[in-house]
């Protein structure tokens, strides 16, 4: 459908043309790599876990995936007051096309930054185990982006303030990025922590990618795709149902 | 002019909570018209758009636009209709041609009658020359021309335009009208405004209605009230039909945003 596509478009080519933000947005994850990455490589090694750099590159690809989709949603909410979303709102057009272009076309910019953040991780020394599985890995990471460009879209849809936007960061994006398993292995973790990991959605987003890419996996990366597309149907539902209700 | 009147309001009340923003209010627009909803911020004039573009629904009361109910027949309606919102709604990042081509796209025009529609708005509108350049290097006068120019690429029948001279300088605000007033003629589009700048509705608008506390105190041409109040301008007849001067009314938290879109803004 063409409104579809062209509302894709338009997120993707404002990506594109905002190369300050494209360099900014990096600085995070280069954060998480270089001090992290090699911070805590020694650590990891003797523990005898191998190269933590293998070990959290999939990790950091995940996070800037989720800051990403996540931001595109909080913009929304200044969007619907000073911007262009109300112009679509009135528009002759089903507001599902206009949630599905916007999550879509969210969801490619995420992509096309974890893209970046990949090449980034080969520059700093990240190998995949095989070249072949690199374009399943970006089916997976695909996954992760729509999953939180939706869950997105249904949190910009329901807040009403800029102050929810602190909350929003606080309560729900650092602690998915955190009980994810981003940054440290899910074995052995104490029972709270292990429990909460698992109702992270993306634990299976970065356990998938790096199963693919490093081979080394703790739910199997079956498992781990069929729990992201369960998520993603019940996310872009309830996107789409938030998005309907929206009063301008 | 014909008689049937393309807009029809009758006793809509709208209310948020405990408060009633619009409370009965009734009223028509002719088509052809320019007609000004005139009365001080927080006086239900935006909730009056906003539920004659499908955006809010009525508490009770009826509305039609062109003969349908923006409630029950949303996408006929919008089809119909034209708005320009008191918040600017372009896409700052892309070029005044791309905010123009995106609407037609979401209007279903075909690509030809895009393309040569948007060249005749942008050409009338004066920013031509400035297609392709970024919104977000506009002026403020500007940006609403081509907003305005944008609302007119469907061919709508009525145009709201709320609170459309918001911020802008005096020449611009002239140079705004005049372009109203042109298109007005030009397309025999219904404009329906809103304003609290009384001046501004004196000039421009074929007929007023005054609102004040979501009620409409009194419905005319400029020349009527005056006479309906013994008066000699519209502003001191403003005064005499709701006993005060044009004022604000307590901050919302679209102002409070506003507020901050003003220190942060490009």
């Amino acid at each position: 459908m063409t409104v579809v596509f062209i509302l894709w478009l338009r997120e993707v080519k404002k990506y594109l043309r905002s190369r300050v933000q494209i360099v900014a947005s990096l600085g995070g994850p280069l954060m998480y790599l270089g001090v992290l990455g090699f911070g805590l490589g020694p650590v990891f090694r003797r523990a005898g876990e191998g190269s933590y750099l293998q070990f959290m590159a999939p990790g950091v690809i995940g996070m800037t995936v989720l800051f990403t989709a996540m931001f595109s949603g909080i913009a929304m909410l200044w969007d619907r007051q000073f911007g262009f979303l109300k112009e679509t709102l009135v528009a002759p057009v089903p507001r599902l096309a206009i949630m599905i272009g916007r999550t879509l076309g969210g969801a490619t910019v995420a992509v096309l930054q974890g893209t970046l953040i990949f090449v980034v991780t080969l520059i700093a020394g990240f190998r995949p185990a095989s070249l072949l599985a690199v374009p399943l890995a970006f089916l997976v990471i695909a996954l992760i982006a729509v999953i939180f460009s939706a869950l997105a879209t249904a949190i910009g849809s329901s807040l009403k303030e800029m102050q929810g936007f602190q909350m929003v960061m606080n309560f729900l994006v650092m602690p998915t990025f955190f009980l994810s398993g981003a940054i440290y292995p899910l074995e052995g973790l104490p029972k709270v922590l292990g429990a909460l990991t698992r109702v992270d959605p993306l634990t299976y987003g970065v356990d998938g990618v790096r199963g693919l890419l490093i081979g080394r996996t703790h739910f199997g990366v079956a498992l781990d795709v069929a729990v992201l597309v369960g998520v993603g149907v019940l996310f872009v539902l309830f996107g789409a149902w938030r998005f309907s209700k929206i009063e301008a | 002019m014909s008689d049937q009147p393309i807009i029809r309001v009758q006793h809509v009340i709208k209310s948020f909570g405990k408060v009633t923003a619009v409370n009965d209010v009734s009223f028509d627009v002719r088509a052809g018209e320019i007609f000004a909803f005139l009365g001080p911020n927080g006086a239900g004039k935006t909730t009056t758009i906003k539920m004659l573009t499908t955006l809010l629904r009525p508490t009770s009361g009826s509305l039609e636009l062109d003969g349908l109910d923006p409630a029950t027949h949303q996408t006929e309606v919008r089809r119909r209709f034209g708005v320009v919102f008191q918040d600017p709604s372009l896409d700052s990042d892309l070029t005044a041609w791309e905010n123009m081509d995106i609407h037609g796209v979401l209007y279903h025009l075909p690509r030809r009658a895009r393309r040569e529609r948007t060249e005749t708005l942008l050409r009338m509108f004066e920013l031509w020359d400035r297609r392709d350049d970024l919104v977000k290097t506009f002026s403020g006068g500007m940006k609403r021309r081509l907003e305005i120019a944008r609302g007119l690429l469907h061919t709508p029948k009525v145009l709201f335009l709320d609170e459309p001279t918001l911020g802008l300088d005096p020449q611009s605000r002239n140079q705004m009208w005049t372009h109203v007033r042109n298109l007005n003629q030009a397309e025999r589009v219904t404009v329906f405004l809103t304003t609290h700048y009384m001046d501004e509705a004196d000039r421009v608008a074929d007929r007023i209605a005054v609102i004040d506390h979501g009620r409409i105190v009194a419905t005319g041409s400029s020349a009527e009230l005056k006479q309906q109040t013994g008066t000699d301008s519209l502003e001191a007849a403003f005064l005499a039909l709701t006993g005060t001067t044009i004022r604000d009314e307590s901050a919302t938290a679209a102002d409070q945003m506003r507020q901050v879109a003003r220190v942060w803004r490009r």
